[in-house]
């Protein structure tokens, strides 16, 4: 008994920081695709919604993240476009001005970071669902791949979070046009997501029938990312 | 010089061994070590990524471990992503074993013999009063003495709000009562994080108490059956009766 408390301890101690190697990693990355499931299927509701909070009550400070060197900024705004296209009745081509003459929403939600941390902010934008209304996906399409200019940055979404009433395309935050450290000119918002999920420097949206990968979810983050 | 053989019966009964331990108790029991040091390992690595309590920019709630970072032998995980992972992974089997227990529990009867109720306050002052050297003998008890009851069901408790804090954490949207329930993401991180101090303050006591008072429980909690006397003063109203009894039942 002594020796299995031994060799247990030993083993302890070589697991120092040890993400399962190569016999348990792709078995705890497949483990991983079950709670995307669960995730999906069991907690996310495409009514809930998430709670909001008074513009009072935004934190000081909500710390931005990009991939790239430097800050990723557009060169020129005016000729920025948001394409989206794969599987749609009717592919689109959308600038600044049309996407802020759809309907607007807005709010003041919490962010959650994966790394624990959170914040409360205000963003406007459009909601998911008008685009998706606008470029009719064709039966089938049940992914989304968001993709950005952010050195490649992107992130897939199932169609039932990208539906959720919540979920926008933000050019706005906190009553300000969306600041280039936070995604500029557009982002993907959604309080019913970690932050890793929320897809900044927009530019296009492409309807999939194969499950997108994305940038963190390729190295090993969960895949849904619900919350 | 015809002497014949000493009388075959002792005069003092040799200890007979009782059977303790379900199979099931024994095995949740030693499952949950593993996947428990498992799931404390991943999460003090998760931990590391945002070390203290608060929304951006605070306030924060207090916390002398802001900005720890643990030692490297004490993480599992490599990295956030790895750590979440095994932590994600863990929380199924740490879960059904607790369930599994539960539902032993119920099943058998025994949390009759576990649950600590409000008749076991007298009882524990006693036990108290005893460990504390102000009374001699060693009150009466069943299975466990009342202390053993109150830590042993503050444990399940705790686990329960382990599992309940840890789902605040994990879907504080779609819970969002649940969240609300244990004060906001954050707070809900916070006791998270907290309970595993308890839980490490009771497995030390306990492994403690396993070595100094009753060593023979250890192996009890092994192999089910328990073969030794504890190491009491206690005169005799104290007696393994109980154990017999479940025996019995079995």
């Amino acid at each position: 008994m002594r020796l299995v408390a031994a060799g247990g301890a030993a083993a302890l101690t070589a697991a120092c920081g040890w993400d399962g190697g190569r016999l348990i990693r792709p078995a705890l990355l497949d483990w991983s695709r079950v709670n995307d499931w669960v995730g999906e299927k069991v907690f996310f509701s495409p009514t809930r919604l998430a709670r909001t909070y008074d513009p009072g009550e935004r934190s000081a400070m909500l710390p931005s993240y990009f991939i790239s060197d430097m800050t990723p900024m557009v060169r020129d705004p005016e000729a920025w476009r948001l394409r989206v296209d794969g599987m749609v009745a009717q592919p689109l081509d959308l600038s600044l001005h049309e996407l802020m003459a759809m309907p607007r929403a807005s709010y003041t939600v919490k962010h959650h970071c994966v790394e624990g941390w959170s914040a409360i902010a205000s963003w406007h934008g459009v909601p998911v669902s008008t685009i998706v209304e606008r470029c009719r996906p064709r039966p089938g399409a049940r992914f989304i791949d968001f993709a950005s200019f952010d050195a490649g940055y992107s992130n897939g979404w199932d169609l039932a979070s990208a539906l959720h009433p919540q979920t926008i395309l933000a050019y706005g935050m906190n009553d300000n046009p969306l600041p280039p450290a936070h995604g500029a000119p557009l982002r993907l918002y959604s309080p019913t997501k970690l932050g890793y999920k929320l897809t900044k420097y927009l530019v296009s949206m492409t309807f999939t029938d194969k499950r997108p990968g994305g940038y963190w979810e390729d190295q090993g983050y969960p895949w849904f990312g619900g919350i | 010089m015809s002497d014949s053989p000493a009388p075959a019966t002792p005069v003092v009964p040799a200890r007979t061994p009782v059977r303790r331990h379900h199979w099931i108790v024994r095995l949740t029991h030693w499952a949950t070590v593993v996947l428990l040091a498992g799931m404390i390992a991943s999460g003090l690595q998760i931990y590391e990524a945002y070390a203290r309590f608060g929304n951006r920019g605070g306030p924060f709630l207090p916390s002398p471990f802001d900005g720890t970072q643990w030692p490297h032998w004490s993480r599992l995980g490599g990295w956030l992503a790895g750590a979440l992972n095994w932590h994600f992974a863990l929380m199924w089997p740490l879960v059904t074993f607790g369930l599994l227990y539960l539902a032993y529990l119920v099943k058998s009867g025994e949390w009759r013999a576990l649950l600590f109720m409000p008749r076991d306050v007298p009882g524990t002052v006693q036990m108290v009063r005893y460990y504390l050297r102000l009374r001699r003998d060693h009150p009466h008890q069943g299975k466990h003495n009342p202390l053993q009851k109150l830590a042993y069901t503050g444990v399940i408790v705790l686990g329960v709000l382990a599992v309940l804090t840890g789902l605040a954490v994990y879907k504080p949207t779609q819970l969002g009562w649940l969240t609300a329930l244990f004060g906001g993401f954050q707070a809900a991180r916070y006791w998270h994080f907290w309970i595993v101090w308890l839980f490490v303050g009771f497995t030390i006591a306990h492994i403690i108490l396993v070595f100094v008072v009753d060593p023979a429980s250890l192996r009890a909690m092994l192999t089910g059956w328990y073969r030794g006397t504890p190491r009491r003063k206690s005169t005799g109203v104290r007696s393994c009766d109980w154990s017999r009894q479940a025996g019995r039942r079995r």
